[in-house]
């Protein structure tokens, strides 16, 4: 403790701070390199061919149809859910035993990791439920994953709408269902999809529970009993075993611009949000 | 509020409905998990299922993706998962087609079998690597774990880094079957789960040694001469080549019409022409 | 009862069922795993599979003992490597940087969470791993490469979760400190960082669960040998690396012995969750 309280402080700033721009910098590095290779790749032909070769040659077209469609059958069987559940964590009924194990059931869902939920998905839905491997089971698995998300998300989106909101609808004699559905949801409608589309996000990333339900067929999806394959398990195919480097690397750099465009809606939603009730 | 003490009167009859509610919720999302089993066609939505060996699945895309070129009303799914996880497919149904590249095992003789292509096992290793040619023996030494540095093979200094296959891969289970015979392979050995990653890992280490299909053998790697012989086709067919296997699709009885119809296109000469560009050999 | 009440009743009742479903699908997970997982880990014993060696399943051998080991290893390693800069980056965020800078920055850690995994993967396959096995030797694929992506991946959990401790605090802590005379550095140092603990240490356990639980970037990087790694630059072999490296192979005792694996993980799992809320609700009552 020789140090005065100043030095000390600035040399603990100059050991901070290198941490946090290294951070920046991997960021940064991830982001460029996979940019910088794959964007040249990036063709309208690219993304409108589907793949050909064993994905050699040709797009990522029926990769993206993919993609989408699990992603839409996910949010499409969570969102209710998720967006109900929160409704009556906040609006229904009050802090108990009740709404302590709904909450530990949500936070133990999301605790899960990737690989068990393909696991589950694939002895439940594949196998037993002889769905095979398909967009249904693919969806049905990853909607259980972003379900939590979608849960706090709302949760907190809803809570934040302001008491006066409430209060003002049940003064001009609304019930409590058309005070829900026409006051506060619209109100937190955008936290609620920040959370939304913070799901679509992991649901795009998402690569273990995706292969072992939706499979990685290579044609486009003709109904939600295909197997379908989408960016991120087509990108790991093409990388792991070195197909070809060039399109591993455009697929990537579709799904990093996809990845920042989904941040940064969230993030100006999430802002306009805030602004909108402090 | 006033309405949470309204609320805590009201409720108490209420309390009895909450096990009820949750009861059904439950139910009801059993039900609508299990509804679509009620719809699903069996395996995916209305085409052929072909699923097993990642050694022959590059080879089941591309007669795929020709044979629905030609009959664009037929469809076929092709998956990986691997030789013995393909033959379970053909059992139980989830595939009208298993793709092995392994000879089936006794307790699986009672599936039907069509042989669509033969392929050798390359033990391959970095071009850069001095080695040449092996023994069939030393390669068993290797990758048992007896052998461990690149200076008791003779060539180079270094550990050897030994890659294989996972279990249940149908080539490892070929290697399995001609190269180490009872013993087993290391459990030091890196442990990849397709031919191309394996290649991938040994065309960047120069100490590194694994095995692949024979047909997928390209310029970042090269193959070793086993027992003096080269890996190549023409010693395949002279059957001077001592790792040769099998790609066969397995049918639990009679293949159904739409599989039949897909393996006589393999079988076809179009079909075997492709087996050939593959790099494999014909079935016949 | 009024038609206006009966209503409410019911749509109270549908949002309950609704409200379930979170529950239900974690009691429906639970179930499954265990009773496709257990069954066989009594059939061989508890021993074999948490203490065996070898792990041989076509030949019946369940030793999962070096994927225990492994999951350990590369986890602690993730959390040297995303600990301290996490923290460090947390309180960067919360204490030294300008609003503007720090407005600046967090969403641009919060895209660091929104990379899939297997792009990190990728990248430790194209840089990590020659770079290691160039420079450092083995293989390459090793705990070493593996700890540094994992750690990597995690840094957005510990931060997020470390900075909602740090302005969980009450301000007059920080601001009491200040008028007291003392530096930022020794306000973080002697009173905030004691007075978040709790916060900080969920943070560090989620940051656990979550290095844990990665499946995909490990399979690509750490080599997926099934022996316990003599050195950092020894390949490696996870709990979820082994289950998603065979799980093609779903056939009869193979298959229960990658669920038992699916066993061993989950309890893992559940109690790290479980001391992290424990944690964390334990600062939600102190403070």
């Amino acid at each position: 403790m020789g140090l005065s309280p100043r030095l000390e402080q600035k040399a603990a700033q100059v050991v901070l701070w290198t941490f946090t721009l290294a951070t920046v910098f991997i960021l940064l590095f991830i982001v460029i390199f996979i940019l910088r290779k794959g964007l040249p790749m990036l063709s309208l032909e690219f993304l409108s061919s589907n793949p050909e070769d064993m994905g050699r040659a040709g797009g990522i077209f029926s990769t993206i149809v993919g993609t989408l469609a699990l992603t839409l059958m996910a949010v499409l069987i969570a969102a209710p859910l998720g967006v109900g559940t929160a409704i009556f964590l906040t609006e229904y009924t009050w802090e108990g035993r009740l709404t302590r194990i709904i909450r530990f059931g949500a936070e133990c869902l999301a605790g899960i990791p990737s690989i068990l939920f393909g696991l589950f998905g694939f002895i439940l839905f594949v196998t037993k439920l002889k769905l095979g491997w398909s967009i249904l089971s693919g969806g049905l698995t990853l909607s259980f994953m972003i379900l939590p998300t979608i849960i706090r998300t709302s949760e907190e989106a809803i809570r934040s709408v302001p008491a006066s909101y409430r209060e003002v609808s049940a003064s001009l004699g609304s019930t409590k269902w058309q005070m829900v559905t026409r006051v506060v949801l619209p109100s937190a409608m955008p936290g609620i999809a920040t959370g939304i589309i913070l799901s679509i996000g992991r649901s795009i990333s998402e690569t273990a529970a995706v292969i072992f339900t939706a499979g990685s067929a290579l044609r486009i999806p003709t109904s939600i009993f295909s197997s379908s394959r989408t960016m991120a398990v087509h990108f790991y195919i093409l990388a792991r075993e070195g197909i070809s480097m060039p399109h591993a690397y455009g697929t990537a750099a579709v799904l990093v611009v996809t990845i920042l465009m989904i941040n940064i809606v969230s993030y100006y939603l999430m802002n306009k949000f805030i602004r909108r009730y402090s | 509020m006033n309405s949470s003490r309204h609320r805590n009167i009201s409720l108490r009859p209420a309390r009895r409905h909450h096990l009820l509610a949750i009861h059904s919720g439950f139910i009801i999302l059993l039900g609508i998990v299990l509804l679509p089993s009620g719809c699903s066609r069996g395996a995916s939505g209305g085409g052929l299922t072909v699923a097993g060996s990642t050694s022959i699945q590059p080879f089941a895309d591309r007669w795929a993706e020709i044979y629905q070129r030609i009959h664009p009303d037929r469809i076929v799914n092709v998956q990986g998962g691997g030789s013995s996880a393909g033959i379970q497919a053909a059992r139980s149904g989830a595939a009208q087609i298993g793709m092995s590249s392994r000879e089936l095992k006794p307790d699986e003789k009672d599936l039907t079998e069509f042989i669509v292509a033969r392929d050798g096992l390359a033990v391959i290793v970095h071009p850069l690597n001095l080695l040449r040619g092996i023994g069939l023996a030393q390669v068993r030494d290797i990758f048992a774990g007896r052998i461990r540095t690149w200076q008791e093979v003779g060539r180079g200094s270094g550990t050897i880094t030994v890659v294989t296959r996972e279990e249940g891969s149908g080539t490892r289970g070929a290697f399995q079957e001609l190269v180490m015979h009872k013993e087993r392979i290391a459990r030091e050995a890196i442990v990849e789960d397709s031919n191309g990653t394996v290649r991938a890992i040994v065309a960047q280490d120069p100490r590194s040694i694994g095995y692949i299909s024979l047909g997928l053998v390209d310029g970042t790697v090269r193959a070793l001469d086993l027992d003096g012989v080269a890996a190549s086709d023409a010693n395949i067919l002279a059957g001077l080549y001592p790792l040769v296997r099998p790609f066969l699709f397995v049918t639990n009885g009679p293949p159904t019409a739409e599989a039949r119809l897909f393996i006589d296109f393999v079988l076809s000469d179009e079909g075997q022409e492709l087996v050939e560009s593959g790099g494999l050999l014909r079935a016949r | 009862m009024t038609r206006l009440e009966r209503n409410d009743r019911l749509i109270r009742l549908g949002l309950l069922m609704i409200a379930f479903s979170a529950v239900s699908i974690l009691i429906v997970i639970t179930l499954f795993i265990f009773s496709e997982g257990t069954p066989i880990m009594f059939k061989y014993g508890l021993r074999q599979f948490l203490l065996g060696l070898n792990w041989y399943p076509t030949e019946k051998s369940f030793g999962l003992l070096p994927m225990i080991v492994g999951s350990l290893f590369v986890t602690s390693g993730a959390l040297l490597v995303g600990v301290p800069t996490g923290l460090a980056c947390a309180v960067v965020l919360t204490q030294f940087a300008s609003k503007r800078v720090a407005r600046i920055l967090k969403p641009v850690i919060e895209l660091l969470a929104g990379i899939p995994s297997v792009v990190y993967g990728f990248i430790g396959i194209v840089v990590i791993v020659p770079f290691i096995r160039e420079n450092l030797g083995g293989p390459g694929l090793s705990v070493l490469a593996a700890s540094l992506v994992l750690g990597v991946m995690i840094l957005p959990t510990v931060i997020s979760i470390s900075i909602d401790a740090f302005q969980a605090l009450p301000p007059t802590y920080r601001e009491g400190s200040i008028a007291l005379g003392a530096t930022v550095w020794q306000t973080t140092r002697m009173v905030l960082i004691p007075a978040a603990r709790s916060g900080l240490i969920a943070a560090i356990i989620l940051g656990m669960g979550r290095a844990i639980g990665e499946t995909m970037a490990v399979i690509m990087i750490a080599g997926n040998a099934a022996a316990i790694p003599g050195s950092p630059l020894a390949p490696v072999r996870t709990l979820t690396s082994n289950i998603a490296l065979e799980m093609g192979y779903a056939s009869g005792e193979h298959r229960e012995a990658l669920f038992a694996t699916g066993v061993i993980l989950f309890v893992i799992i559940m109690v790290l969750n479980t001391l992290a809320n424990w944690t964390s609700s334990r600062r939600r009552r102190g403070f």
